[in-house]
This record gives C-alpha cells, sequence and structure tokens, in this order.
C-alpha cells in the first residue's frame, strides 16, 4: 500500500502527463509564429478522422462475441443515426438512441 | 467591469449551455459511478473530486484507481498516462487555428481540453454576434463543472441511487456518433472520416479494447501523410 505522498504523487504525474498532451502542440506551434503548412493541413484532416476514432472508442466495451452480441447498442445507434438523418436535432436523437439504448437493456438485450 | 461586457459573457453562456446538456447527462452518469467505484475502493471523497480537477480525462481516473491500489510506480505511470492521453495531441492540433487569440482564456481552455469539449468546440458553429472566446470558456468550463460535481455526488451518496441506469452511458456514444454524421454532412469528400473510422475498427479487431488507442492514431497519421497531396487536392475538408 502506498503512503499518502506517494498516493498524492501518483496523481501528480497522472496530472502531469495529461496537462502534457494538451498543451504541447499549441507550445510547440505557437501563436506568433505561422503554422507550417503540414501542421495546417494535419488541423484540417484530423477532426472527421478523431470523430470516427472516437464513435468506435466510445463502443468499445461492447461484447460483440458474447450474450447478445451488442444488439441494444447497435439497435440503439442504427435509431440515433436515422433519427438525426430525418430531424437533424442533435438532442433529441441522442436522447431517444439513449432512451432505446437503456429500455432494450432492460428487457435484456 | 462594463455593462456592454457583461451583457456579452451572459450571451456566451446562454449560447454555450444548451450545447453541454448531453454532456451534462453523460458526465453525470459517468462522474458518479467513478466515485462510487473509488469509494467501494477504499478512498475518501477527496480523492475523486481532486483527481477529477486536476486530471480531467475520465478513462485515465479510472485506470488510476488501480495505480492507486498497486505499489508506487512513477515511471510507469507516466507511460500509461501518455498512452491514455495521447489523443489530447490529435485535439490540440486540431485546435491550434479556433483557440488563437483567446487571451487569458487560452491556458483554461488547454488545460480542460477533453474528447467532449474538444467534440462540441471543434464542430458547433458558434452564432453571429456571440463572442467566440467566451462561448469556448463556458462549454469547457460546464463540462468540467459536471464531471467534479457529478464524481464528488458518486463519492458522496452514490450507494443510495434507487433505479438501474444500465445502458445511460450510452449517451456519450450517442452524441458522437451525432457529431460524426454533423461533420460528415458538412463535408464533400469523406475520406478522412473514413480513414479514423475505418483505421479505429482494424486496430480495434487487432489490439483489443484495452490498447487499440494509439495504433489507431499511428495509423491515421501514416495514412493521413501518404495521402496528403490526393487529399489536399480533393479537399472538401469541414
Amino acid at each position: 500500500m502506498m503512503t499518502t505522498a506517494q498516493q498524492l504523487a501518483t496523481i501528480a504525474i497522472c496530472s502531469a502527463g495529461t496537462v502534457l498532451t494538451r498543451f504541447l502542440p499549441f507550445a510547440v506551434f505557437s501563436e506568433k509564429r505561422p503554422t507550417p503548412a503540414f501542421i495546417r493541413y494535419l488541423g484540417k484532416a484530423l477532426p472527421s478522422a478523431v470523430f470516427g476514432m472516437l464513435v468506435v472508442y466510445s463502443l468499445r466495451d461492447v461484447r460483440i462475441m458474447e450474450g447478445s452480441h451488442g444488439a441494444a447498442e447497435f439497435a440503439a445507434l442504427a435509431v440515433t443515426v436515422l433519427l438525426h438523418l430525418w430531424r437533424r436535432n442533435m438532442m433529441l436523437s441522442m436522447f431517444v438512441g439513449t432512451a432505446c439504448c437503456m429500455l432494450l437493456k432492460r428487457l435484456g438485450l | 467591469m462594463p455593462n456592454e461586457h457583461r451583457s456579452d459573457i451572459r450571451t456566451a453562456l446562454r449560447a454555450a449551455f444548451p450545447h453541454t446538456l448531453p454532456i451534462f447527462a453523460g458526465f453525470w452518469f459517468l462522474g458518479m459511478a467513478y466515485g462510487v467505484y473509488m469509494d467501494a475502493s477504499g478512498f475518501s471523497a477527496w480523492y475523486p473530486i481532486l483527481m477529477s480537477i486536476v486530471i480531467f480525462g475520465g478513462s485515465l481516473e479510472f485506470v488510476a484507481v488501480s495505480l492507486l491500489l498497486s505499489p508506487f510506480a512513477p515511471l510507469s505511470v507516466l507511460g500509461i498516462t501518455l498512452m491514455i492521453q495521447g489523443r489530447h495531441l490529435f485535439y490540440g492540433l486540431s485546435m491550434l487555428e479556433k483557440y488563437k487569440g483567446t487571451g487569458w482564456k487560452k491556458p483554461y481552455l488547454i488545460y480542460a481540453l477533453c474528447d467532449e469539449s474538444f467534440s462540441i468546440n471543434c464542430s458547433v458553429r458558434i452564432p453571429d454576434g456571440v463572442d467566440r472566446g467566451w462561448f469556448m470558456f463556458f462549454v469547457s468550463l460546464l463540462n468540467q463543472s459536471y464531471w467534479v460535481t457529478g464524481t464528488a455526488a458518486g463519492a458522496l451518496l452514490g450507494n443510495f441511487i434507487p433505479f438501474s441506469t444500465e445502458g445511460l452511458d450510452f449517451v456519450v456514444a450517442a452524441m458522437f456518433a451525432v457529431i460524426f454524421l454533423e461533420q460528415w454532412m458538412k463535408e464533400r469528400k469523406h475520406w478522412t472520416a473514413l480513414i479514423g473510422t475505418l483505421s479505429s475498427l482494424a486496430c480495434l479487431l487487432v489490439f483489443g479494447k484495452d490498447s487499440f488507442l494509439t495504433p489507431s492514431m499511428a495509423c491515421i497519421l501514416v495514412l493521413l501523410t501518404a495521402f496528403r497531396r490526393p487529399l489536399e487536392r480533393e479537399g472538401g475538408f469541414a
């Protein structure tokens, strides 16, 4: 078991590492100098790629191989997407999709 | 502070708040789960509250519970932190232009650059007449306040929730899916969206859910670099 000081040090390292990953791009490419063309290209090309990655990331705990094979999550995802294509209302799509997932889980899917 | 200035701040807060509501639901759910987990692991409420303020990164905070229960190993803690949080480098690169010229708010905007605040600040079209800096500042501040209060609520009274919240965490996936769709509909070409989604899916299958993030980012970076010329020629970024 760690001492309290060691626990606080562990938390401080987690914090410092996180701060480093958040500040590094801004520290390297300052406002005062023009940003290199390749980095500007990445800034434009990355967001769509990252959102795709985050969708996969947020569903990483779904067990595709076991139980109901993630039926509740995938059905709820389909509802979210279709509803959004139809009404294009972010809050509505998220609310109904999540309610759908909770309901299906409650029904044992 | 002059009155005009104060009304600008209020306008920005009013414009930002609705965009953060889904995060409120998601963060209270996940934050409470985290608080309960810390409580069950034997930590006083101060630990999760402190960690939510100084780390403010859900996945790492969950992992840190087991780190705190293991022998002291500063180097491996740093390694794990950089692996889990490396994706913030991508957010920073994407927000270099958007966070430009935000003055004293910029350090906090960067400090609080979590997945969700990045998603909103990167994708939302801020209405005309609303101050950009204050809008993005409130998005970040509200999101962090939801996370900290949710964590505190979980740590202090998590054992009293009377109903099943199973499936509520789907709200985070739903939010990313909707933002992904919005981005998809805004852009003319979808190559980068496909690169991101398919690389991540492939890496998830190959490396498993606990270690696919770093290889996914490497794949995305390699593909975007290799196909820079055709991608830039085609353009169509949102």
